[in-house]
């Protein structure tokens, strides 16, 4: 048996939930005002998963920068390496909204996306 | 220089909404004067997700949100001009402003919509005692370095505040490299939302230190270190209770303040509280045809929520011109606030010029719990919820129904007030 605290995020109220832990699994939450802080302490404890967001550098570009993120989420334990993966990456103008630019980031099967329209200079 | 029916100033995420909004209530001579060289306003910068939950239906970053009302924007065909600063707006509405192509050029639009948005509390207006070397940015000056220049501002740093933009870098610095050793906050609460403290701070084991304040900052040429000090019920520094941490850079992240030198040189006036003019049900200022939404009017949380609000603006607007622009003498009942309330938008309601409903949001000036949001007209109320927390961070919206105003002739205002549940 192991306990562990963290706060719900769904909604301002931000309940202190206490969640008894057995074998990696969810036994008892505790704390939770409504059914969305046990579903929320669920996935966060067996599986917390986020977006990513970061930049990339590109070339010939009236901007700098284009933004890009994890087309969808990705384990939270993961953040660090995809940050590092991203930071590698540099673009050719232009960027289109939704392009790939880089594909199954760190084995995740999630695909970097730009999310900035960066026409090319000129 | 062409005349305009509508000049929208400010680009942003509230001028676009505006404008898509204005167009589509039957509007065609429409100008947006943005002053940076793009559209989008602050959400370029933005480029975590989040966004959009409300208005698309998904989770979009701050560049993909403004890109969707960018593109209806182009697609209607709505004129813009970009790098064109606004100087100055008369009461009549004579519009000044100036860009390299044109020059100095003035318009005399029917109806202007205020969306310039706001700016950050700097140092200067904190009191922060100390030396003033390089290496101390407001959050959304280190944003924008990062995120659109490319340019980290430093390697060690410490957050003064804990508005949304301070959490969302501590963050980003922290998946760039830096270490984000402290997020200090003077009030005993938060001012952010509940989940970028979570997804921010407590994901990258970030203190946020709540009654904390800078008493002390270190360095001539570039910030070498930070005092933090804990303060007491009046915001005094407790001595005994410093902690210093060397550091290269302090992130001010200290609230936000909306940005109305035009507002105030047409003679619109301004709420003290919000420091954004005083609007009506139609979103309309002291100063007839001239319209407020977004961040200039009042600081939002939620992008969602501008966008909403300058659309009902745009079409008010697109209302008041095809109807002649004539001012309308409506019966108008002020707005008080009690019990916590700290403010409304708008002041006063109309319940002849209104819709169906009219949307009134507001912010409470400290942390409830178990309290109910009661709306009075005269002595009756006609709205009551339960709020299980309220807080100072996030903003409450009521939606009202004309009826029940107009249900109630003999009330000579409307009351918003905080009562037990």
């Amino acid at each position: 048996m192991e306990e562990k605290n963290l706060i719900c995020i769904n909604c301002p109220l931000g309940c202190p939930l206490t969640v008894t832990m057995e074998g990696g699994e969810v036994k008892k939450v505790e704390g939770n005002t409504c059914p969305r802080g046990e579903a929320y302490a669920k996935k966060e404890l067996t599986n917390p998963t986020r977006i990513v967001t970061s930049t990339v550098k590109v070339k010939g570009g009236r901007l700098a920068m284009a933004s890009v993120k994890t087309a969808n989420d990705i384990p939270k334990g993961k953040i660090f390496d995809c940050v590092k993966a991203i930071q590698n990456i540099e673009l050719e103008a232009p960027v289109t909204i939704g392009q790939v630019v880089l594909a199954d980031v760190c084995g995740t099967g999630v695909d970097i996306v730009a999310t900035k329209n960066v026409p090319a200079k000129g | 220089m062409r005349e305009y029916e509508l000049v929208i100033i400010g680009g942003g995420p509230a001028g676009l909404a505006a404008a898509v909004a204005a167009h589509e209530a039957g509007l065609r001579d429409i100008l947006i004067l943005e002053r940076d060289n793009e559209l989008g306003g602050i959400l370029n910068q933005c480029i975590h997700n989040g966004f959009g939950l409300h208005t698309f239906k998904e989770e979009l970053t701050g560049p993909e949100y403004a890109g969707r009302f960018i593109q209806q924007v182009k697609e209607l065909g709505i004129p813009y001009k970009l790098n064109t600063m606004v100087l100055d707006l008369a009461a009549d509405k004579t519009v000044t402003a100036m860009n390299r192509e044109d020059g100095l050029f003035q318009l005399h639009p029917k109806a202007v919509i205020l969306a310039m948005g706001c700016r950050e509390r700097p140092r200067g207006a904190l009191n922060i005692p100390g030396y003033r070397p390089a290496g101390i940015f407001t959050a959304g000056t280190a944003q924008r370095l990062v995120n659109m220049e490319g340019y980290m501002p430093g390697r060690k740093v410490v957050i003064l505040g804990s508005g949304d933009i301070g959490l969302i870098m501590a963050r980003r610095m922290t998946l760039e490299g830096a270490k984000v050793q402290v997020v200090a906050e003077l009030m005993p609460y938060s001012g952010g939302l509940k989940r970028n403290i979570v997804q921010c701070l407590d994901d990258y084991g970030i203190p946020l230190k709540l009654s904390h304040t800078v008493v002390d900052i270190e360095g001539k040429k570039r910030v070498e270190a930070i005092t933090i000090a804990q303060v007491d019920e009046k915001n005094r520094p407790i001595p005994g209770t410093e902690e210093r941490y060397e550091c290269d850079t302090l992130l001010l992240s200290c609230g936000l303040i909306p940005e109305n030198e035009l507002s105030r040189s047409a003679g619109v006036e301004l709420n003290p509280v919000t420091n954004g003019p005083t609007v009506n049900e139609s979103l309309e200022t002291s100063v007839p045809g001239v319209f407020a939404a977004g961040n200039v009017l009042h600081v939002h949380d939620l992008v969602d929520y501008v966008s909403e609000e300058a659309g009902a603006a745009g079409r008010h607007a697109a209302d008041y011109i095809a109807a002649g622009c004539k001012a309308q003498e409506h019966k108008a009942l002020p707005v008080k606030c009690e019990n916590g309330v700290r403010y409304t938008v708008p002041v006063a309601i109309r319940p002849d010029a209104a819709g169906d409903t009219v949307t009134l949001r507001f912010r409470v000036g400290n942390v409830y719990q178990n309290k109910k949001v009661a709306v009075y007209a005269g002595d009756a109320c006609i709205f009551s919820r339960k709020r299980p927390v309220l807080a100072p961070g996030e903003m409450e919206t009521v939606i009202l129904k004309t009826s029940l105003l107009k249900d109630h002739p003999e009330a000579d205002g409307i009351t918003v007030t905080l009562e037990e549940a």
